[in-house]
């Protein structure tokens, strides 16, 4: 046989019979296992999750669910099709010995695999101090659990509820809480309202609307310590101005962590950002050289984007897991040339105080921004992000419809400020500053340094670090 | 049966409020939520409602649950 009549043999025979394990049963390690059958893969597949619910949807959690109108358990995701799977739930992915390709489970087995799909996802970021975040009356928000419980105490009701941190999750429980007449109290350390995804611009935009909901928003603080009674439920939180806030549900909403632990000794690019991988979902080793049997799709995935200047770009948006999950699954099961690339412009949503937040492209790569439409006293407005006379962003108030036509300019790398749409224009198109914070950095500890002198023998070696 | 609404694409047309309101809501004049569980004597409406969404974001179980929830 030819080298391309054998390859082509070892194709056939792997989507008859291969073993396929996804880590994470979630919205990408749904979409993917049915897009694996979709492609044809007849092998066997695993889809392993840590959490005892298969696969529910997430956006709902922090809306209707809180509001008490939809129960938790209510939010299982629409099957497509059979996936036939052997479904390990309730058990989490602790290990990976890429040596031997096996997946190690927290009960002790091992699950053997030809191909892997890592979509473990984020989990939300506790309070950081453990003895206050053990108190009874203090939740995050990111798993059906959560919502339940979060429902049940906002249901109660509490005389008051604090969030912390004013990023979208903050954002719309704080809506949550007046739509339920409850009094809340939003602290939040940069200067407004989702600064650090829509700028400083559109976060005091953000923030009057929060205030006239009859939100007490306090911006610039930080919490500085919660405080407990004698039956261990949270009374009171003290700021970082000196203040104290008197509250008995407190919500901390601050941010996400990526779940990368358990690829810890594994050698893959994986850290704090995510899991490094191609545009075509297949993971990097710790060398930043591609592998051939791993590949990375939904929150926890890292790929260079070509409109972002081949930025390492993850994506925590539902679109992004469901686009993702299908091309790495696509890829998973053909060959090069036929690899299909994920080029997802990205773009999320939020519901909150009744106004419909939408979002395309990566606003924080601007630094200008322009309205464009609409009116902001109205809170029904569009506006485009700039950077170098280019536009990468478009963010619309209750202006949905308007969001096709700016992500077709941003896909097109129009200029910026953008042609005028010609429809509901404001008196005043002169793109100012958006005022975003700084990126942060993270960490002065490498996960990762260089080993060798030869350049023969040169390879990276990942250093975990004390978390 | 259950559904998701991809409200990325959702565009706030708001013909599913239209032809299935007791699954289908509008919180102000865009800003979508729905039951993603509805009661399966409201499949009539509730694919009518995903037939009429002029973005089709509106995701449909196809198996009716036949995969139940198996574990292990």
């Amino acid at each position: 046989m030819t080298v391309p009549a054998t390859v082509a043999e070892l194709v056939r025979e792997f989507r008859a019979n291969g073993r396929i394990v996804i880590v994470g049963a979630s919205l990408a390690g749904l979409r993917a296992a049915e897009a694996l059958r979709e492609e044809g893969f007849t092998g066997s597949l695993t889809i392993i999750g840590d959490e005892p619910y298969e696969p529910y949807d997430r956006p709902p959690l922090s809306k209707q669910v809180l509001k008490g109108w939809v129960s938790a358990d209510h939010t299982k995701l629409p099957r497509l099709r059979e996936v036939n799977a052997q479904w390990r739930l309730g058990v989490a992915a602790t290990g990976l010995d890429r040596a031997a390709k096996q997946v190690r489970l927290a009960d002790g087995e091992q699950i053997p695999y030809d191909r892997l799909l890592i979509a473990t996802g984020t989990r939300a970021r506790q309070w950081p101090n453990p003895d206050e975040a053990a108190l009874d009356g203090v939740y995050t928000l990111r798993s059906r659990d959560d919502a339940a419980q979060l429902q049940k105490a906002l249901a109660a009701p509490p005389s008051r509820v604090m969030v912390i941190g004013a990023g979208f999750i903050g954002s719309e429980v704080a809506s949550v809480c007046r739509e339920l007449d409850l009094p809340v109290t939003v602290v939040e350390r940069g200067s407004a309202p989702l600064v650090g995804a829509l700028g400083g611009v559109i976060g005091e935009i953000a923030a009057e609307m929060q205030r006239d909901h009859g939100v007490d928003l306090r911006c610039g603080l930080g919490v500085s310590s919660l405080e407990g009674d004698s039956g261990g439920h949270v009374r009171r939180a003290h700021l970082s101005d000196g203040t104290t806030i008197d509250a008995d549900v407190v919500v901390a909403s601050l941010g996400s962590i990526r779940n990368v632990e358990w690829l810890e000794d594994a050698g893959l690019a994986s850290g704090f950002w995510g899991v490094g991988c191609d545009a075509g979902g297949r993971a990097f080793d710790v060398n930043g050289v591609i592998t051939d049997s791993i590949y990375v799709a939904g929150d926890v995935a890292r790929a260079p984007h070509v409109l972002y200047e081949y930025q390492f770009l993850a994506m925590e948006h539902w679109d992004n897991a469901v686009l993702g999950a299908e091309v790495a699954a696509h890829n998973m099961v053909n060959l090069e040339p036929h690899y299909r690339p994920h080029l997802l412009l990205p773009g999320f949503w939020s519901g909150q105080f009744g106004v419909n937040i939408k979002s395309v492209g990566v606003p924080p790569f601007g630094d200008e921004i322009v309205f464009t439409q609409g009116s902001v006293k109205e809170r029904h407005f569009a506006a485009a992000y700039g950077r170098r006379g280019r536009i990468v962003a478009a963010v619309t108030f209750d202006h949905g419809k308007w969001l096709e036509y700016y992500g077709k300019l941003i896909e097109h790398s129009g200029p910026f400020p953008p042609p005028p749409p010609g429809w509901d224009q404001p008196p005043d198109m002169k793109p100012i500053p958006a005022e975003f914070p700084q990126p942060g950095v993270p960490t002065a500890i490498p996960d990762v340094v260089l080993t060798g002198h030869d350049p023969s023998e040169r390879r990276a070696e990942f250093r975990s670090r004390p978390r | 049966m259950r559904i998701a609404v991809d409200l990325n694409r959702c565009q706030g047309y708001a013909q599913c409020v239209y032809l299935a309101h007791e699954d289908f809501r509008l919180t102000g004049q865009e800003a979508l939520t729905y039951e993603p569980n509805p009661d399966d004597e409201r499949r009539l409406q509730v694919e009518r409602a995903a037939a009429a969404c002029p973005v089709q974001a509106i995701v449909i179980d196809r198996l009716d649950g036949a995969e139940g929830s198996a574990t292990s």
